[in-house]
């Protein structure tokens, strides 16, 4: 074989010892690679869509869905179509029909009150209407349904409860987010927001961005001067001080929140030790639990590793001839550190600043047993909607709101420091 | 230039200083060191002998386990680091990652309170000095290591330091660049009067350079003394064969006679030889002698010792010819002809008989690893 | 040498043989889920460890997580995998639970047994059977104590908790409207009967919440059970409200100088909602019949300070399993006890729960 055969095939592409044409041999060679990477990859791309897109996209789904009024009440929405909801009237009779047979169906599929508990959530009341009527319904026989159905519950005779049957009649429903910022639809269309004495989410949103900032400040604060100190003092001390650092980690909760009552109540060891040694007087007792200033120092404790560990791998890498060459260029030990050090470690706090103030945001055991009301998160409202109030949708809006913030500030974040600045180590 | 030394008190002195990092080792033995006001000194030493460690402890970086060091009339310990107005190139270059390279160099001039505008001139100059122009807009990182190296030692000079620290500031150059930046610095250290304090690995560096060079080995200095004097005149074995190339012959001194001695050779023959630094009489001792002060031929008739050596290899190196020889046993005997010299006989095989003079030949310890 | 593998060969059969009489025996695993805690362990006497020695084939496991059981079990229902068998909950998370379709019905006559004279389950139970999928256990109380030794005078009235002037300190209140609210308005001269009357419009709710903005500021607000018994002996309140039995545990066991007012206490229930989708359903009836008849319900209060369900288990109630004290002047149903109370009143919760909440929880934060 000359050198000619092997690089020209008969048809005069460049070919490989076997035969094969070059472009087909090369494509084979990196399919393999590919599939070979795609392997690789395949694990961690399926945790996290399970463990991750899946749940997201469900809690983005549950905070628009509402399938369940037309599901249980098909013929009444059906009917409702026609009528006016601004009119001021009732709704006519075969409305009232349509309502009688699905409210027998309901009750045998035992689902009346489901649908009248997710109309509850809108309306007060809407619950027990639609428990008591299931079975009052059973008994209505014949017409006139109007007539005997508001006999059987009054509520059936005003005209806002239609209106809310209605309105909350489609499929989907921006009702969730309106209520995630305070606000409702009235039944004309118009967005109407809560009086501020009964708007809480807005509060507790505004609350829980303060308090994350201010945690992630005080982490900061505490964090870097132990970080740099673990940085820059020999293995014996640095692993010390790490391991105190850890330290919370490593107690339970239960633990640890006992040891902060026991520290910071009023009758706790501090006010005893300020009181004993008469830096306050014995009616002036701090509050510190309780209290957002209790949530802000529980959640530091806890957090304080998250911004300490970023911070100290990044300043291991700042070598200490860069603090050296700032001062023998005639630079004072203050702004050689300010000009010199400090922005070096700018990727450590960028990084422990979003790492301390994500998980702050959704922290909600420690504020509820510490935080008193002023130390209270929306976290905690989530909470209650997903144990106790089962409102799972508003739960997903409110959550929705607070994943929307937070891609907001780390946009900000972008912009300012540059995510590509960030160092976890 | 030798006369720097005697004028007035000296800039720099240490004065029996020694440095311990663990409290086990001396790094720095006691050093004592005079540098006279605006001598190139550079202090040169195999890896690990302590030369970092004397600058950093100059510049305020470290403090003497024991001695003082005294800069311009004024103990160092009363002076912080950032007043010492010592400019100072880091082994590791040091520059500013975040700072662009124009930022690095403003730095000094910065907290020094200069105006803007001459900020800007002196940076542009300095950075016209090392060649880097047109990056000043450029991060250290997105230099090579050269360049660094290069802002480094721009760095160190923009602000007109009357004295600077340069730890081995051109490792990273090629040959071509590496001999103009010598220049360069040479030319600065001469124009501004600086005293420069130079550290590097480099033999024909530190010998085109400088004033004095500081020999170090193991935290002492060996010898210190003109780059001419270091090269001819080597006051230990060490120095005879860290600085330039070294032919030894090993024997026992028999007699000392002023500043001569007699040795016998291992390998029986007797030659005399300037005494220096051998043990004394009945020890042994290392004969230095440089390859280019052996003589073959004619000349060798002339000297003042003669032997007979068999010729081992030849390369031709164009300007000279390297001959390896077999001498008094040894045969790691190399003596450098030039070109222009008769070659008769020069053949591989053959016996010829060389010389040197006495005087060329100096009787030095016996290092311990012979 | 030899014994090692004597011991050895006899490790091994009766590994062999342990396996066999798994196998045989088939034992049902039945998850009991509750609140954990002295409550699980009241359980655990009166109910599980009698039940499963007449049973061996039969293994309860104790699952701690009725706090979160309405959620997590609309979750597994979600799902569709239930794996929960039996679960404790307070009658109003039972009804919820019923509505949403998430719980059996019951045949109470039918699942249940009768009185030992007779009376059938339905009729024992009464009126505390407030949801077809509810079996109720026990009668608790959400009630006040205090520090015996902190105040001047002793509180006899629940409105003693809102006067600052005759009892100074803090108190400690369940950071929820349910109870507070009621108790707010109560002291602020309505009518018992009319309290939700009152409650259900938003005068009234601002009513109370004004009411109880008069001791807002010396108030501690709890979320677990847990916190108030601990407040009032660490001395941080003088006076909180709880469940009657934590009180009873830290007056009573840990001897501390807190003592009960039970004036308008609130009664509450707790007991077992079957999941629907349970795999078990009918190991899991059989063990209801017995943990529910009457001498089982009387035993619980044994081991814990709550009412027996039943109208024929109180007169079986005795002594503490280990202080021996007599159990019935501490439970909540003692006539001494029960002067004046509500029971909670589930319809009105299930109703205006969220928007009272909503509205109380950012009173809360003003
Ligand atoms: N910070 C330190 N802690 C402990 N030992 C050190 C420290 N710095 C240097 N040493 C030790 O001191 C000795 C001298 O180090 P130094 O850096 O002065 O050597 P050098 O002469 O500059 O070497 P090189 O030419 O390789 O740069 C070495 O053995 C080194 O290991
Ligand atoms: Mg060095």
């Amino acid at each position: 074989m000359t050198a000619t055969d092997i690089q020209n095939g008969p048809t005069g592409a460049i070919v490989t010892a076997d035969g094969q044409p070059l472009k087909v041999s090369l494509a084979r060679a990196l399919r393999r690679q590919r599939l070979f990477a795609l392997a690789l990859v395949a694990p961690l791309f399926i945790f996290v869509t399970i463990s991750f897109i899946i749940p997201i996209a469900d809690m983005l789904f549950r905070s628009v869905e509402n399938s369940i009024v037309e599901e249980i009440l098909p013929e009444t929405v059906k009917a409702l179509e026609s009528w006016d909801e601004n009119s001021g009237e009732l709704p006519d009779e075969a409305v009232f029909a349509a309502m009688v047979a699905d409210l027998k169906v309901a009750k045998a599929n035992r689902t009346n009150s489901k649908v009248g508990q997710r109309l509850n959530y809108e309306r007060s009341g809407m619950s027990s209407l639609f428990r008591g009527s299931g079975r009052k319904a059973v008994r209505i026989k014949e017409g006139p349904y109007k007539e005997k159905l508001i006999k059987a519950d009054k509520d059936w005779g005003k005209v806002v409860t239609w209106q809310v049957i209605k309105q909350f009649s489609p499929n989907l429903t921006p009702g969730y987010y309106l209520a995630s910022v305070d606000a409702m639809q009235t039944p004309d269309g118009s967005i109407q927001f809560e009086d501020s004495e009964k708007a809480i989410h807005t509060k507790l949103f505004v609350r829980t961005m303060i308090m994350s900032v201010a945690i992630t400040i005080t982490t900061l604060l505490l964090g870097f001067p132990i970080a740099y100190l673990i940085a820059t003092q020999p293995a014996k001390i640095s692993n010390l001080l790490i391991i105190l650092v850890l330290l919370p980690f490593w107690t339970s909760l239960l633990v640890r929140t006992t040891s902060w009552i026991a520290l910071l109540q009023q009758k706790g060891v501090i006010n005893d030790f300020l009181v004993l040694v008469g830096l306050i007087s014995e009616d002036g007792r701090l509050a510190m639990i309780h209290n957002a200033t209790g949530a802000v120092i529980a959640m530091t404790h806890i957090l304080l590793p998250f911004m300490v560990l970023p911070l100290y791998s990044v300043m291991k890498t700042i070598p200490p001839t860069y603090m050296r060459a700032a001062t023998s260029l005639g630079a004072h030990p203050w702004p050689a550190f300010w000009k010199v050090y400090f922005p070096n470690t700018v990727p450590g706090i960028g990084a422990g600043a979003i790492l301390v103030f994500i998980l702050a945001i959704g922290y909600y055991i420690t504020p509820e047993l510490v935080g008193g009301t002023s130390g209270t998160f929306i976290s905690n409202r989530i909470a209650f909607h997903i144990l106790n109030s089962l409102n799972w949708g508003l739960a997903a809006a409110l959550g929705a709101v607070l994943l929307a913030i937070v891609m907001v500030f780390y946009l900000l974040y972008d912009r300012i420091v540059g995510i590509d600045n960030m160092k976890l180590g | 230039m030798t006369g720097l030394q005697s004028t007035g008190d000296p800039f720099v002195r240490f004065q029996e200083v020694q440095k311990s990092y663990d409290g086990e080792t001396l790094v720095v033995k006691n050093l004592n060191l005079d540098i006279a006001n605006g001598e190139f000194l550079t202090m040169l030493g195999p890896s690990g002998s302590g030369k970092t460690t004397c600058l950093m402890m100059l510049a305020g970086f470290e403090t003497p386990t024991h001695g003082k060091i005294v800069l311009d009339g004024a103990p160092l310990n009363d002076v912080p680091p950032h007043k010492r107005d010592i400019g100072m190139v880091f082994q590791n270059y040091a520059l500013f990652p975040h700072m662009t390279v124009a930022e690095n160099l403003a730095f000094p001039l910065h907290v020094r309170k200069m105006g803007k505008a001459e900020i800007e001139e002196r940076v542009q100059r300095a950075l016209d000095m090392v060649q880097l122009g047109i990056f000043g807009g450029r991060r250290p990182m997105q230099l090579s290591g050269g360049q660094q190296q290069r802002v480094a030692v721009a760095r160190a000079l923009v602000f007109d330091p009357k004295l600077v620290l340069m730890d081995e500031p051109l490792g990273a150059l090629d040959k071509q660049l590496r001999e103009q930046m010598q220049f360069e610095i040479k030319h600065i250290h001469d124009n501004l009067g600086i005293t420069v304090v130079y550290v590097t690995h480099d033999q024909s560096e530190a010998l085109t350079m400088s004033n004095r060079i500081a020999v170090f080995n193991d935290g002492i200095i060996q010898q210190l003394a003109p780059p001419a004097d270091l090269y001819e005149r080597p006051d230990n074995a060490f120095v005879a064969q860290f600085i330039g190339e070294n032919n030894k012959l090993i024997g026992k001194v028999t007699a000392v006679d002023g500043d001569q001695c007699s040795v016998e050779l291992d390998s029986g023959e007797k030659v005399a030889a300037m005494s220096i630094s051998h043990a004394g009489v009945g020890q042994k001792s290392m004969l230095s002698i440089r390859p280019e002060r052996v003589m073959i031929g004619d000349e060798a008739a002339d000297c003042d010792v003669q032997v007979q050596a068999h010729v081992q290899e030849l390369i031709y190196l164009g300007d000279h010819i390297r001959t390896r020889l077999t001498v008094c046993g040894r045969e790691d005997f190399v003596v450098k002809i030039p070109n222009s010299t008769d070659r008769a006989g020069l053949v591989p095989g053959n016996e010829i008989s060389i010389g040197w003079r006495t005087r060329d030949c100096r009787a030095l310890d016996l290092p311990d690893n012979l | 040498m030899n014994s090692f593998k004597t011991a050895l060969i006899a490790a091994a059969v009766a590994s062999v043989a342990a396996g066999a009489v798994t196998s045989v025996q088939a034992e049902t695993e039945l998850v009991v889920v509750s609140w954990g805690g002295a409550y699980s362990a009241s359980q655990q006497g009166a109910y599980h460890d009698p039940y499963m020695a007449k049973n061996p084939g039969i293994k309860i496991i104790n699952d701690d997580s009725s706090n979160a059981a309405v959620a997590k079990l609309r979750a597994m229902n979600e799902a569709g995998n239930v794996t929960w068998d039996l679960v404790d909950v307070v009658a109003a998370d039972a009804i919820r639970l019923c509505d949403e379709g998430l719980a059996e019905v019951i045949d109470h006559d039918k699942v249940l047994a009768p009185a030992p004279d007779g009376t059938p389950a339905s009729e024992d139970f009464g009126n505390l059977l407030v949801s077809e999928c509810f079996i109720p256990q026990i009668v608790y109380s959400t009630t006040f104590g205090y520090r015996t030794d902190l105040l001047a005078s002793k509180p006899t009235s629940v409105c003693d908790v809102f006067d600052l002037a005759k009892f100074p300190g803090k108190r400690a209140l369940e950071k929820n409207p349910i109870n507070n609210m009621e108790w707010a308005l109560l002291c602020d001269g309505v009518a018992p009967d009319q309290v939700y009357e009152v409650l259900g419009t938003r005068e009234g709710v601002e009513k109370a919440l004004a009411k109880l903005g008069t001791i807002k500021d010396s108030v501690v607000w709890w979320s677990k059970g847990a916190q108030t018994p601990q407040l009032l002996a660490d001395g941080e309140v003088v006076m909180g409200s709880t469940y009657n039995g934590r009180l009873f545990a830290v007056i009573e066991e840990e001897k501390q100088p807190i003592a009960m007012l039970w004036d308008w206490q609130v009664f509450d229930l707790d007991g077992w909602i079957v999941p629907t989708g349970t795999k078990n359903k009918a190991a899991v009836m059989e063990y209801l019949r017995f943990a529910t008849d009457t001498q089982r319900l009387a035993d619980q209060a044994k081991f814990i300070s709550y009412g027996p369900a039943r109208k024929s288990s109180a007169p079986l109630v005795g002594k503490h399993a280990t202080l021996g004290i007599d159990m019935a002047p501490h439970m909540p149903t003692d006539p001494a006890n029960a002067k004046t109370t509500l029971l909670y009143n589930y319809e009105f919760w299930a109703d205006n729960r969220d928007d009272i909440d909503e509205r109380f929880q950012s009173w809360l934060l003003q």
